[in-house]
């Protein structure tokens, strides 16, 4: 250890925050968050930036990686009409942006027993009849930060199609945001859910070795060579550790 | 985009590129596995955990004198929030069967199970949302043995080298010999795990497996199997009650040594409230934003290890945490997305890590502690890392191989979050490499547990990344997922057993105070308060201006103290 100096570089300097924005400090724009103005770093996300204006988000901010949707965000440019949406832990500012976290959008989730359900548009009507009010504007699809073809799937789910549901809906991470924008007050994420459920639960192709797999360790197939594995010494361990093949 | 000046390392990538996929299409390794002296050779030269200063001796508590990640020991040698005479223990405000403290994948999966298999009632208490967690985020998959070439006993042994044979066996045995059947578990509540044409489970390799073993949903795998659960949980609102925003700051003791629940707080309101429960799940996750030695982490916003310093101030024993996971790849460049995980299925499907010279340096897939080691020596020792911008460092990983191993179009369609990642920055993964270096990652150790999940403490039982034994001193990829299905479960299980037989005693805080004067007795002299519930990311500048408010008198008097942890003394 004495012998690498260098070591002690490994380890970044402490704040997150101020050793992103290091650099870039000298860079600053101005934006609006819910219609207070803020100089922030230009490079920054959205959730970036609101914590570098000192906010400390409660809700708002889950991942951080663009998995779990805490972070819905709606935001208009300058000089630009549009209503633009976006996760805040994804979106870059931009000089005259002017922002609102919507951290939570109102919805009912239907509650079910998926053993009692059918995958197929039995389900949705019974459980998301909203669904079938779907205008087919494709508002939700243009207001997807993950780029999903929102309606697509909608109007799958409308026919009965849950695999095309699901697939078209994998990639949701139920910010909500569509559901917020859609004029037919559908809830594309929580049917999407439902939808990809009642694929896994009954329109998979079973795997085979699985069920054999799960029947050999309830007959108790691997006790010996897991009594032997566990009684051997470190060393021994090691041995058969290294030695072994690999695929 | 990259910048211009790496433009020539780029080129270098692209020159060796037809030769390393030669290598990659050889049944051969790529590049020399290490063997054991030349894993502990890298590692204690170049694992942040080997550092001189990244572990101290804890001064209280049951670990007392043993040498801890120093700021593991920084959040021990903490101040509660609450004193026992302020707290009213007489008229519960909630009481439940099961109070679960952690809505993540472990804290979901033992509330059903628990409902299921003896019909008791829980309480999921949750910091942020329910689902907000490390599970959610987990990208590349779920450790089972379900192949044909593979069996449970070979899952173990991988499992227990990886750990450099010193995981607890009996938790290694429960954890892979229960794999097959959580895969049945999750794909009957609904979870689309990825095929082949013959409904086979699709499998891959990850970091230290033998056999191909990492299932997959596309790389969304922890977002698949957190949402099934959630929408399970939330399909039982009779049985399973969840309370959103409502971190536990406190366990509740009983007069006869045995946990009976928690006190939690509000974040809307900052109100405390009290639940009496007859078995107490721990399964609050880990610790990535205490950001340890100063690193980068990929973890979500409330991985502040609370569960951590609950369980040790009412006595619990921790194991193996002086063992910090560095994820071998996380992001280096674009700067926004710094630590950011990119997923080790890349490396499973083909992905190379390079030096600045285009050249291998590291077995892309070994041993997570080992690879990461590896990168940090080749950046350090060997000058092989490129400089971004912003003064970090990285190397390649290059990602371009995947489509030219698999066919055009596999990146997109099988790692579309990381896909979706980059090229907001202008950097098409499936065209140019990543670059990357080591990211905090993952709590190696935790609350110890045996296999039925118990603690020193009846009734308190610990499941998923807040608990200890299982990985050794490192864990594999793809066994995270698995261990908080895994123990997820078998916690609802032997948590709900013990809820139908207990009686409670009265309910007591005691171990509080009676820490409070350890802490004095050592001499420890601290401001920290803890739990630490959330990081605070605001600019130095801003952070002093916020410590103008004035009674902030210790402790447990301000959250905003607590968000200012940066400030404590000796820190």
């Amino acid at each position: 250890m004495a012998s690498m100096p260098a070591v002690k570089t490994i380890s970044p300097p402490t704040s997150q925050a101020d050793e992103k924005y290091g650099e870039t400090k000298g860079r600053l724009i101005t934006i609006s968050i819910m219609g207070k103005a803020y100089e922030v770093p230009a490079e920054a996300t959205i959730m970036g930036a609101i914590e570098y204006a000192g906010h400390q988000i409660i809700r708002g901010a889950g991942c951080r990686e663009g998995y779990c949707g805490a972070c819905a965000t709606i935001y208009r440019l300058l000089g630009d009409y549009k209503i633009r949406t976006g996760l805040a832990c994804m979106t870059l500012v931009e000089e005259g942006m002017t922002l609102a976290q919507i951290p939570y959008v109102p919805a009912e989730k239907a509650i079910y027993d998926i053993e009692k359900l059918k995958p197929n548009v039995s389900a949705i009507e019974q459980m998301y009849p909203s669904v079938f009010r779907c205008v087919a504007c494709n508002t939700c699809t243009r207001s997807c930060p993950q780029g999903l073809q929102v309606m697509d799937y909608v109007q799958a789910a409308k026919r009965g199609d849950i695999a095309t549901v699901m697939d078209l809906s994998f990639d949701c991470v139920v910010c909500g945001l569509c559901m917020l924008r859609c004029p037919a007050e559908i809830t594309q994420p929580l049917m999407g859910i439902m939808a990809k459920r009642l694929y896994g639960r009954y329109l998979r192709k079973d795997s085979p070795e699985l069920a054999v797999r799960v029947k050999a360790v309830e007959e108790g197939a691997y006790n010996d060579e897991y009594a032997e594995l566990m009684a051997m010494s470190r060393e021994a361990l090691s041995k058969r550790y290294y030695a072994r093949d690999s695929e | 985009m990259y910048p211009e000046y790496m433009a020539e390392s780029l080129r270098k990538v692209a020159q060796t590129r037809p030769r390393r996929l030669e290598l990659a299409r050889k049944p051969d390794p790529v590049y020399p596995p290490m063997n054991a002296e030349e894993r502990r050779a890298v590692l204690e030269g170049f694992h942040p955990d080997f550092e001189p200063s990244a572990r101290r001796t804890v001064r209280v508590g049951p670990n007392r004198d043993e040498s801890l990640t120093a700021e593991v020991a920084d959040l021990l040698e903490s101040h509660s929030w609450l004193r026992s005479e302020q707290v009213n223990l007489d008229k519960p405000d909630f009481e439940t069967d099961l109070l679960i403290i952690g809505g993540g994948g472990a804290g979901c999966n033992a509330a059903l199970v628990a409902m299921k298999e003896h019909g008791m009632r829980s309480i999921i208490a949750t910091k942020l949302r329910m689902g907000d967690s490390n599970s959610m985020m987990s990208q590349g998959g779920m450790q089972a043995a379900v192949s044909r070439t593979d069996s449970p006993t070979r899952h173990y042994l991988d499992a227990i080298g990886g750990g450099h044979f010193e995981n607890k066996p009996e938790l290694v045995r429960a954890l892979t010999e229960d794999g097959p059947g959580v895969v049945k578990w999750l794909e009957d509540l609904g979870v689309v795990w990825d095929k082949e044409a013959d409904g086979s489970m699709k499998v891959m390799h990850g970091g230290g497996t033998s056999r191909k073993r990492m299932l997959s949903c596309r790389d969304y795998t922890g977002a698949m199997i957190m949402r099934t659960l959630m929408d399970e949980v939330r399909n039982h609102p009779d049985m399973i009650e969840v309370k959103e925003f409502m971190p536990a700051v406190e366990l509740i003791m009983d007069n006869k040594g045995r946990c009976a629940g928690a006190v939690l707080y509000s974040m809307d309101s900052e109100e405390f409230f009290t639940v009496k429960a007859k078995s107490t799940v721990v399964a609050t996750g880990g610790y990535g934003r205490l950001h340890i030695r100063g690193f980068d982490t990929t973890n979500h916003y409330g991985a502040t290890g609370d569960g951590l310093v609950m369980a040790y101030r009412a006595g619990a024993k921790l194991m193996y945490m002086d063992s910090v996971q560095y994820h071998p790849t996380g992001v280096s460049f674009p700067e926004q997305i710094a630590g950011f995980l990119v997923t080790e299925a890349i490396r499973g499907a083909g992905g190379q890590p390079l030096n600045k010279e285009g050249e291998l340096f590291v077995f892309p897939r070994e041993p997570r502690d080992v690879e990461a080691a590896a990168i940090i020596r080749e950046c350090v020792q060997n000058g092989g890392g490129i400089q971004t911008p912003s003064g970090r460092v990285g190397v390649w990983l290059d990602s371009p191989l995947i489509d030219m191993l698999h066919g055009e179009g596999y990146t997109d369609k099988h790692f579309p979050a990381m896909y979706r990642q980059f090229i907001r920055y202008g950097i098409d993964i499936a065209k140019l490499p990543m670059l990357i270096y080591p990211s905090l990652h993952y709590q190696n150790g935790g609350i110890e547990i045996n296999a039925r999940c118990e603690t020193d403490i009846p009734g308190l039982y610990v499941a998923g990344e807040a608990s200890g034994g299982l990985h050794g001193r490192n864990r594999l990829m793809g066994n995270s997922v698995l261990d908080y299905n895994v123990f997820g479960r078998r916690a609802g299980r032997y948590a709900g057993e013990y809820a139908k037989t207990v009686k409670l005693g009265k309910l007591s805080l005691a171990h509080l105070d009676a820490y409070e004067k350890e802490l004095a007795d050592a001499g420890v002299q601290t401001s920290l308060v803890t739990p630490t519930l959330l990081p605070s990311y605001a600019p130095e500048d801003v952070k002093k201006r916020q410590l103008l408010r004035g009674a902030n008198t210790l402790p447990g008097a301000s959250v905003l103290q607590n968000r200012l942890h940066d400030e404590r003394v000796g820190a």
